[in-house]
C-alpha cells in the first residue's frame, strides 16, 4: 500500500487503559477485535444497522462499526466483557441467563449492551420503552419476547450497577 | 432422577453473556492470507477474458485464483448433484457467482486487488423468473450434457416429482375451487455471517467452517479435490444462527483448493451482503385445484408447484421433492395428485431454509381451506378439523400414518386466539398448519466416554447453532446414566475427533442423535455390567443400573468403584458407542420413509390499517406436537423464534431482483428482518406433549416448525380482517393497500 497516515491514539477499554497505533480508516470495531483481541463486539452488517457491535463510548450505546478509530481518541469503553465475566454475571446478564434470552449468541452481546444502556439511561422502563431502545438490534433467532422479559425484569429488580 | 422434560439452562451460555464464546471470526489464525471475490454486477455474462495484471502489482497481492488455474474439466461440487464448478468457469450464471479469487496478505489488500481485476464479458440473457424459465425459447440454464435426467436436459426444468393416490381425475365434488399462491424468495439473515478457513496439514487440509453439516462437507471436498476423507478434517466452532443457510458446501472446496496449492493458511469472511449471495430460500408458485362436498369435507386435491431454484442443484431437490410428499400437508383427500418441479434460473443457488418446501406449500393449503370455509359457510377450524386424520389413520399414502392428535393441536391454537369471538373493526384472525417430514435414511452415531471418577464425555457430530443440542443431548446422557449435567462434558464440531452425523438439518438431532446418545449409554451400561461381573464375582444378569449407581445382591458401587477394580485407581476409562440409522428404500423417492411427523399449529389475530396497508400482528401463537418436549425451555423459545421469522416472510421480507438478475436489496438497510417493532403484543408457543414420537421419551423434532405455518395465519388473518384473499407473500403495506384498492 502507499504510504499512509499512522495515527496514534489512547482508550480506555474496560477499565484498562491502551495506546495503539490506527490506520484512519480502521473502526473502532477493527481496533477492539483484531488489535486488543476484544471480541464480545460483533461484526454482522458493518453499517450500523444491526447492533452486533454495539457499546458504551463515555457512557452512550453505540454502534462500534460506525466510528472510526480515530475519532475514538480518550474514549472510555466498555464492551460486554468490562460488564461481568463467565463466573461473575451482570445482573442483566444473568436475567438474559434466567429468562432463556439467548439462542445462538451471535446478538447477544450487542443486544445485552443497547439494554444496559436504555437501564442506565431509563431505571424503570415500560416493555414499549423496551421495545424502543432495542429496535436497533437485530436477532434471528429469539424472537425477541424473551430479551424484553429479561431486560424488564431487571428494571424491576432495580440493581443494575454500571462499570 | 430424570432429566427428561426439564428446562436445564442452555449448555454455554454464560461464555455468550458474557462475549467469552469463539466463533469462527473470533479466532486467531496465525500467518493467515485473506481472500476476497471478483464479481460482476449482471446476472448472466460470458467471461472473455479475465486481466489480473495490475492487481497482481499491488503489493501484499499473493494470487489470483480463476477456472485457469484448475484441469478441464473443472471441478464441481454439490451435496445431491455434482453441478456447481469451484469457480465460475466461461460464464457466470447468477448475480454474485465469484469470477476470481484474489488472495492477499490482508483483507484491506485482497478487496482494493479484486477491484483492479479486469474482467472482460459479454452480459447474455438470463432468465430470472418461472415465466422466463418455462418459456419456449429460454436459454438454458445449465449444459445439457452435465444434466442427469436426459429428458429434461433440454429445459430449465432440473427435476419433477409425482406423488398421488386414489382418482382425483374423475372425483365428483359439490364445490370445486382453483387458485395460486406465491411465496417469496428469501435469504437466512444470520447475524453471524460465513467464515471459512482452510489450512494445510501434513499431507491434508483442515477446514474451519460456519457449516452445519461437516461431514457432509467432508465427503463434498473429498471429491472435488480427490482427496481421502481421512485428508479432510472439517471443524465448527459454535455457529450464530445457521437456518439452513449454512448447511451446504459453499467455498470450503475452493478455500481448501487454495491451502493446499498455497501451502498457506487461508481465510475468507463474507460480509452480510455477501451471505446474500450464497444461497436462498426457493421461491414458488402453487397451485391448487380442490374438490370439497357441502359439507366441507375434501373430495380430491390436485396440487402443482414450480419452484424457482437458483443456477445450481444445492439442495434445492430435496427441498422440491420433499415437500412435495407432504403436498397435501396433514389433510387427507383420498384422491389426489401432486406434481412438483425445481426449475432452474440465473439466481443464487437455492437451498435449504428452515421448513424447507413445507412454508410454500401450506401458504396454498391454508388458503383454499380458508376460501372453501366462505364458500360453504362453514367455520374454518371446523374445515379443518373435518380433512385432518385421526392418530393412526393413513394420510400420506405409503407412508407412516398420523403419529399426533392433530385436532387437539389446532383446537388448542385457536383457543388461544379467542376463536370465534368478536373482535375489534379491521381486525381478523387466520390460523395455520405446519407440517414437514425429517431427512429418510440418516445415519447418526454417538459415542460416550466415563471416566474414573464418574463423570462423562459425549461425543456427537451435530453442529450447534442455536437450537441447543449441546444442552438437550447432555440432558439425555445425563439421564440414562443418572449422573449430574455439571458433570458432563459434550464435545462436537470436529471431524477428527466425534463420529459421524449425517446433516445437523431437518429438526432430526434430538430424535436421532438422541437416540444414538441413548444406545451409546446402553452400550456402556452392558460393558460396564460386563466388568462388574468380572470383578466383583457376579452374574451379569444380577448387575443393575439405579440413580447413577450399579447395584450388585448385597452391594451399592459407583461406576469410581466399578472403574477402579477393574483398571486401578485413576487408570482406564469405560466406553459406549450407539450408532442410529434409519432404513433406506432404493425404491422410495426420497431414499427412504418417514419417521416422524414434524407438526405445528398457528393461530394469528391482525389489525389491517386500511389507508396504508399496514399489517399489525396483536396475537401470535403456536402449538407444537412434539411428543415430549425434552428441554420445554429450549423447544417453546425456538418456536417463538421460528414464529418470528415467519412474520418476516408474511409481512416485511423479500429479495427483490431487477430486469438483469441483479439483487437490488443486498443486506440490512434494504432488506428488513424483524425488530422488536415489528413483533406482535402477543407472542406464545405452546406443545401437545403425547410421548407418540420415535426419539428419545417419545419426542419428535422441532427445530423448524415455528416458521412453516405463519404465513397462512397471519395471510388469512388479513383476509379475515379485510375481507380479501391475498395470493402473494409477504404482505407488505405497498400490496396490501394495492389488494384493497385496486381490482
Amino acid at each position: 500500500m502507499e504510504n499512509q497516515a499512522i495515527y496514534s491514539i489512547s482508550l480506555i477499554v474496560n477499565q484498562k487503559p491502551y495506546s495503539i497505533k490506527v490506520l484512519p480508516e480502521h473502526t473502532l470495531l477493527d481496533v477492539l477485535r483484531d488489535q486488543l483481541d476484544i471480541t464480545g463486539p460483533k461484526e454482522c452488517c458493518g453499517v450500523g444497522e444491526c447492533g452486533a457491535c454495539t457499546i458504551l463510548m463515555n457512557g452512550k450505546a453505540v454502534n462500534a462499526c460506525l466510528i472510526l478509530a480515530v475519532e475514538a481518541d480518550g474514549s472510555n469503553l466498555v464492551t460486554i466483557e468490562g460488564l461481568g465475566g463467565k463466573d461473575n454475571l451482570s445482573p442483566l446478564q444473568q436475567a438474559f441467563v434466567d429468562a432463556g434470552a439467548v439462542q445462538c449468541g451471535f446478538c447477544t452481546p450487542g443486544m445485552i449492551m443497547a439494554a444496559q444502556y436504555l437501564i442506565n439511561t431509563n431505571p424503570n422502563p415500560t416493555e414499549e420503552d423496551v421495545r424502543l431502545g432495542l429496535e436497533g438490534n437485530l436477532c434471528r433467532c429469539t424472537g425477541y419476547s424473551r430479551i424484553i422479559q429479561a431486560v424488564l425484569s431487571v428494571a424491576q429488580n432495580k440493581e443494575h450497577n454500571v462499570p | 432422577m430424570t432429566m427428561i422434560g426439564k428446562s436445564v439452562k442452555r449448555v454455554g451460555i454464560e461464555e455468550k453473556v458474557s462475549g467469552a464464546v469463539k466463533f469462527a471470526a473470533d479466532m486467531k489464525f496465525a500467518n493467515a492470507l485473506h481472500v476476497k471475490f471478483v464479481r460482476l454486477d449482471v446476472g448472466h455474462a460470458r467471461i472473455k477474458a479475465i486481466d489480473t495484471s495490475a492487481a497482481y502489482m499491488l503489493e501484499g497481492v499473493h494470487f489470483i485464483l480463476t477456472a485457469a488455474d484448475f484441469p478441464i474439466p473443472m471441478p464441481r461440487y454439490g451435496p445431491f448433484l455434482i453441478d456447481q464448478p469451484i469457480i465460475a468457469t466461461g460464464e457466470t450464471k447468477f448475480f454474485g457467482d465469484p469470477v476470481a479469487a484474489v488472495v492477499a496478505e490482508t483483507e484491506n489488500i485482497a478487496e482494493q486487488a479484486a477491484k483492479l481485476v479486469k474482467v472482460d464479458y459479454e452480459e447474455l440473457p438470463g432468465v430470472y423468473s418461472l415465466e422466463q424459465a418455462l418459456a419456449p425459447d429460454a436459454p438454458l440454464v445449465q449444459d445439457p450434457s452435465i444434466r442427469v435426467n436426459p429428458s429434461l436436459a433440454n429445459t430449465n426444468i432440473l427435476d419433477e416429482w409425482i406423488f398421488g393416490w386414489g382418482n382425483p381425475d374423475n372425483c365428483p365434488a359439490e364445490l370445486e375451487l382453483e387458485d395460486s399462491f406465491n411465496f417469496p424468495m428469501t435469504t437466512h439473515f444470520a447475524i453471524e455471517p460465513h467464515v471459512f478457513i482452510a489450512e494445510p496439514e501434513h499431507d491434508g487440509v483442515v477446514i474451519t467452517s460456519t457449516v452445519q453439516h461437516p461431514f457432509l462437507l467432508q465427503r463434498v471436498v473429498s471429491d472435488a479435490l480427490k482427496m481421502p476423507i481421512s485428508k479432510i478434517r472439517v471443524i465448527v466452532p459454535e455457529l450464530g444462527g445457521g437456518f439452513g443457510g449454512k448447511g451446504y458446501p459453499k467455498f470450503e472446496p475452493l478455500m481448501a483448493f487454495l491451502a493446499m496449492k498455497l501451502q498457506r493458511t487461508v481465510r475468507l469472511k463474507l460480509t452480510l451482503e455477501e451471505t446474500f449471495l450464497v444461497g436462498r430460500r426457493n421461491s414458488s408458485t402453487v397451485r391448487v385445484r380442490a374438490g370439497f362436498q357441502k359439507d366441507g369435507k375434501l373430495a380430491y386435491m390436485k396440487v402443482y408447484a414450480d419452484f424457482l431454484i437458483g443456477a445450481y442443484a444445492n439442495a434445492s431437490p430435496r427441498v422440491v421433492a420433499k415437500g412435495a410428499l407432504a403436498g397435501c400437508g396433514i389433510f387427507n383427500p383420498k384422491n389426489v395428485h401432486i406434481h412438483s418441479r425445481a426449475i432452474l434460473s440465473h439466481t443464487v443457488p437455492g437451498t435449504a431454509f428452515r421448513g424447507f418446501g413445507a412454508p410454500q406449500f401450506m401458504w396454498a393449503l391454508d388458503s383454499i381451506m380458508d376460501m372453501a370455509a366462505r364458500k360453504l359457510n362453514i367455520d374454518r377450524l371446523e374445515i379443518r378439523l373435518k380433512n385432518i386424520p385421526q392418530k393412526g389413520e393413513v394420510f400420506i399414502h405409503g407412508e407412516k400414518v398420523c403419529d399426533g392428535d392433530w385436532a387437539e393441536g389446532i383446537t388448542k391454537a385457536a383457543k388461544a386466539i379467542d376463536w370465534g369471538k368478536p373482535l375489534p373493526q379491521n381486525c381478523g384472525r387466520g390460523l395455520g398448519i405446519g407440517v414437514k417430514t425429517p431427512a429418510p435414511a440418516t445415519v447418526s452415531q454417538a459415542m460416550v466416554r466415563l471416566f474414573s471418577d464418574g463423570s462423562l464425555t459425549l461425543l456427537v457430530g451435530t453442529t450447534e447453532m442455536g437450537q441447543g443440542a449441546r444442552t438437550v443431548l447432555s440432558q439425555l446422557a445425563a439421564d440414562a446414566m443418572q449422573i449430574p449435567m455439571e458433570h458432563i462434558s459434550i464435545i462436537n464440531g470436529d471431524t477428527g475427533i466425534v463420529p459421524f452425523d449425517s446433516v445437523t438439518a431437518s429438526s432430526r438431532s434430538t430424535v436421532f442423535v438422541g437416540n444414538a446418545v441413548q444406545l451409546a449409554c446402553q452400550d456402556l451400561k452392558e460393558k460396564l455390567r460386563k466388568i462388574t461381573a468380572e470383578c466383583f464375582d457376579t452374574d451379569a444378569s444380577d448387575v443393575r443400573f439405579e440413580n447413577g449407581k450399579v447395584i450388585i445382591p448385597g452391594k451399592v458401587l459407583t461406576y469410581t468403584d466399578v472403574l477402579v477394580a477393574h483398571y486401578g485407581y485413576g487408570s482406564g476409562e469405560v466406553i459406549g458407542m450407539g450408532t442410529y440409522k434409519e432404513a433406506r428404500n432404493p425404491d422410495h423417492p426420497l431414499g427412504g420413509g418417514v419417521s416422524f411427523y414434524e407438526v405445528i399449529f398457528a393461530g394469528a389475530e391482525v389489525e389491517v390499517d386500511k389507508e396504508t396497508g399496514f399489517v399489525h400482528v396483536r396475537k401470535l401463537v403456536t402449538v407444537g406436537d412434539i411428543g415430549k418436549a425434552i428441554n420445554p425451555l429450549l423447544v417453546e423459545s425456538q418456536d417463538e423464534g421460528g414464529a418470528i421469522q415467519g412474520l418476516g416472510h408474511s409481512i416485511m421480507e423479500h429479495l427483490i431482483m431487477d430486469e438483469r438478475g441483479r439483487i437490488l436489496n443486498l443486506g440490512a438497510l434494504d432488506y428488513r428482518i424483524p425488530t422488536t417493532q415489528d413483533i406482535p403484543d402477543i407472542l406464545k408457543s405452546m406443545l401437545v406433549e403425547n410421548m407418540d414420537g420415535s426419539g428419545p421419551s417419545g419426542a419428535k423434532g422441532t427445530g423448524e416448525s415455528g416458521i412453516i405455518p405463519i404465513g397462512s395465519a397471519i395471510g388469512l388473518a388479513v383476509a379475515d380482517a379485510t375481507g380479501v384473499f391475498f395470493h402473494d407473500l409477504p404482505l407488505t403495506p405497498e400490496s396490501v393497500w394495492q389488494g384493497l384498492n385496486i381490482h
